[in-house]
């Protein structure tokens, strides 16, 4: 198990650094630095922009940056970023705990619907449930991210049932009353992801679950008397479970892309708004640096699931 | 081979295609006009009876876009209008229907230049459209020959494509095309950003299908037949093309049935994040961009509708690549 995970965990660590080359590589070939943005300002001269490039250490050649670059990574600063003057990782680490607050009460929020309405999809004997539920999927797979999250803003604005936009507004007073304001704030945006991605949930336990149910050892259960709910519980979605946990991963990964959009939208401070202002800005480190925080999170999500499968099942094990 | 749902789906996709080849046509307006007075007019209402309560076969409007009853203008067809070439070839000027002069038709409101969204939505979904199809024909070109090529030679260059691939998979979609978009000129014109759009979205796509036909080449070389005419000395491209390509065609018309959606979503998702199409030119993405604005979205609830059409080609595409995989684990993520 030691050996597995840390074999995994390396790889996790080579592709990261990889990734951290490509884009250091591309953003560099990029046309136009965070100064020549600047440039639209009358009042910076040609020298102070000349200046401004040696003090970022624009005008350097791109291996020496890479390196220095990986010299500020070690301090765990990850380079600097222009437009605010601070070290990116000091700027990235609060906005990566919001998204990630996010991520995840909305990650537990789908599964737990997604789980629910798929088990009930696959084994219901109504056709007209059945049907309803595959439609409102449909439709909701089918909708742009960006209606979803728009659709529920409006409805918000017109019922004034949930507050809009931010994290909260109470910045002191007791825990327990700042906690309450940012619950209510995340409802608007927690539904909007669950709404975005329980439709491809729905889908996969479904079919999982279907799958399981067509197996000869269900019906071997089946002529054998056991009563239809333990051969659900008991044979059928243990069966079911591995398809799952390696989708898992992915949906991580799915998860905080829809939570790009869903901040921008919904003006939750999490990474998404920050990768999307520092795009604009053409603020390179803070760039490359939510880029690589958001493959971190794709690939921890990949390596849970990896883990947890090694955990269940024992083909696996003798596999490997 | 094609009934019911899918028929439908089908049809559907086809008139949505139609229209968009003659969205200058089918548009009572040009997608640039403005009539400044009726700037954030809502969606007109089109009625066939009257305040009298008389019913008129010819469904018409009333005055100042609904506000004056004392006059109606009814709807005609093959009305005059703006001059444009039809089907981007013929030089016309009549329009598939509309209203007289000083009456106004809004099927889908206004914006805040007083240009017409129904317009704007059919000359938007040229772009949108043309733009997830190419961009879908891209990935799915490269991915078939990389994806080829690593399955079927295997060795090194398997490993350098696969493990290319997992740096491409390794970061969540909209952090790759957000990140792929960066190091692109952001200030480009709207031809330009166009094919900057195309070749983003078709480039960082590839690795999906690459990696769903290097599994089938890997199957498929083994197969007898290819096997035989290995056996009489046929190289390897000549393989990949008449032996394996082949074989992968139907899975190729799968993959694209959820690329396209997928990739016109993209466009939808770039352009209202201000990185994809740029106004003045209508996508579907950039019509949804203005409800960012907090008051745009409070008093003007119809500048959401352009968000439909995307949902019904996705529907459609969804319906088909369905009907083509058999129903099962073909959801994109």
């Amino acid at each position: 198990m030691i050996r597995f995970a840390v074999r995994r965990i390396f790889h996790a660590a080579v592709l990261l650094v990889l990734i951290s080359l490509c884009s250091f590589a591309l953003l560099q070939l990029a046309p136009g630095d965070y100064v020549d943005a600047m440039r639209l300002d009358v009042s910076i001269s040609p020298g102070t922009a000349a200046a401004l490039r040696s003090r970022y250490g624009l005008d350097r050649s791109l291996p020496s940056r890479y390196f220095s670059w990986w010299r500020s990574v070690v301090r765990g600063e990850f380079g600097v970023s222009f437009a605010y003057g601070m070290p990116v990782g000091s700027l990235l680490w609060p906005r990566m705990k919001n998204t990630l607050l996010l991520a995840a009460i909305a990650a537990i929020g789908s599964w737990f619907i997604g789980i629910l309405l798929g088990i009930a999809t696959a084994i219901t004997p109504s056709r007209v449930l059945e049907h309803v539920i595959r439609s409102v999927m449909s439709a909701l797979l089918s909708t742009p991210d960006v209606l979803i999250g728009l659709a529920l803003l409006l409805l918000a604005v017109r019922t004034g049932l949930f507050p809009i936009g931010g994290m909260g507004l109470i910045d002191s007073g007791s825990t327990s009353a700042r906690a309450r304001d940012v619950a209510a704030h995340l409802v608007l945006p927690v539904t909007a992801l669950v709404l975005i991605s329980v439709p491809v949930l729905v889908r996969y336990v479904e079919a999982a679950v279907r799958d399981a149910l067509r197996s000869p050892f269900i019906q071997a259960a089946r002529a054998h008397g056991i009563a239809p709910w333990r051969i659900l519980t008991g044979y059928a979605l243990p069966a079911a479970a591995n398809p799952l946990i390696s989708l898992f991963g992915y949906s991580i990964g799915g998860l905080v892309s829809s939570s790009l959009l869903v901040e921008v939208i919904m003006g939750w401070p999490g990474l998404g708004s920050l990768l999307l202002e520092s795009i604009f800005s053409r603020d390179v480190h803070v760039v490359i640096g939510a880029t690589l925080v958001s493959a971190l999170f794709l690939i921890t999500g990949n390596l849970i699931a990896d883990l947890l499968l090694y955990a269940t099942d024992p083909r696996i094990r003798v596999e490997r | 081979m094609i009934r019911g749902k899918s028929a439908i789906a089908c049809g559907v996709l086809a008139s949505i295609h139609g229209l968009a080849l003659v969205a200058n046509f089918a548009a009572p307006y040009s997608f640039a006009a403005q009539q400044r007075e009726f700037a954030w007019a809502p969606p007109t209402s089109v009625h066939w009876l009257d305040r009298h309560g008389h019913f008129h076969w010819r469904p018409f409007v009333y005055g100042t876009n609904g506000a004056d009853e004392s006059r109606m203008y009814p709807l005609r067809f093959f009305v005059r209008g703006a001059s444009y070439r039809f089907a981007g070839l013929f030089p016309s000027s009549r329009h598939l229907f509309g209203v007289d002069a000083p009456g106004v038709l809004f099927l889908l409101g206004t914006d805040g230049f007083g240009r017409d969204q129904f317009s704007r939505l059919l000359a938007g979904s040229r772009i949108s459209l043309t733009a997830g199809w190419l961009a879908a024909i891209l990935s799915l070109a490269l991915g078939t020959v990389l994806g080829g090529m690593a399955g079927y030679y295997g060795g090194w260059l398997d490993d350098l494509i696969m493990r290319m691939s997992e740096i491409s998979l390794a970061l969540p979609w909209l952090y790759l095309l957000l990140a792929g978009r960066a190091f692109l000129p952001l200030d480009a014109p709207s031809s330009m950003a166009y094919l900057i759009l195309i070749s983003v979205v078709g480039i960082l796509g590839w690795a999906r299908p690459a990696r769903l036909i290097r599994g089938l080449a890997l199957s498929l070389r083994e197969r007898g037949y290819v096997l035989a005419a290995r056996t009489f000395g046929a190289s390897g491209p000549y393989l990949l093309r008449t032996h394996i390509l082949p074989d992968a065609a139907p899975v190729l018309l799968t993959q694209m049935a959820l690329l396209a959606p997928q990739y016109i979503m993209a466009e939808v998702t770039l352009s209202f994040l201000g990185l994809g199409i740029d106004e003045p030119v209508p996508s579907w993405g950039n019509m949804l961009a203005g409800v960012q604005h907090y008051h745009v979205l409070t008093s003007s609830w119809w500048m959401l509708l352009p968000g439909i059409a995307p949902a019904v080609v996705a529907l459609c595409c969804f319906t088909i690549a369905d009907a083509l995989a058999g129903r099962r684990g073909v959801v994109p993520l």
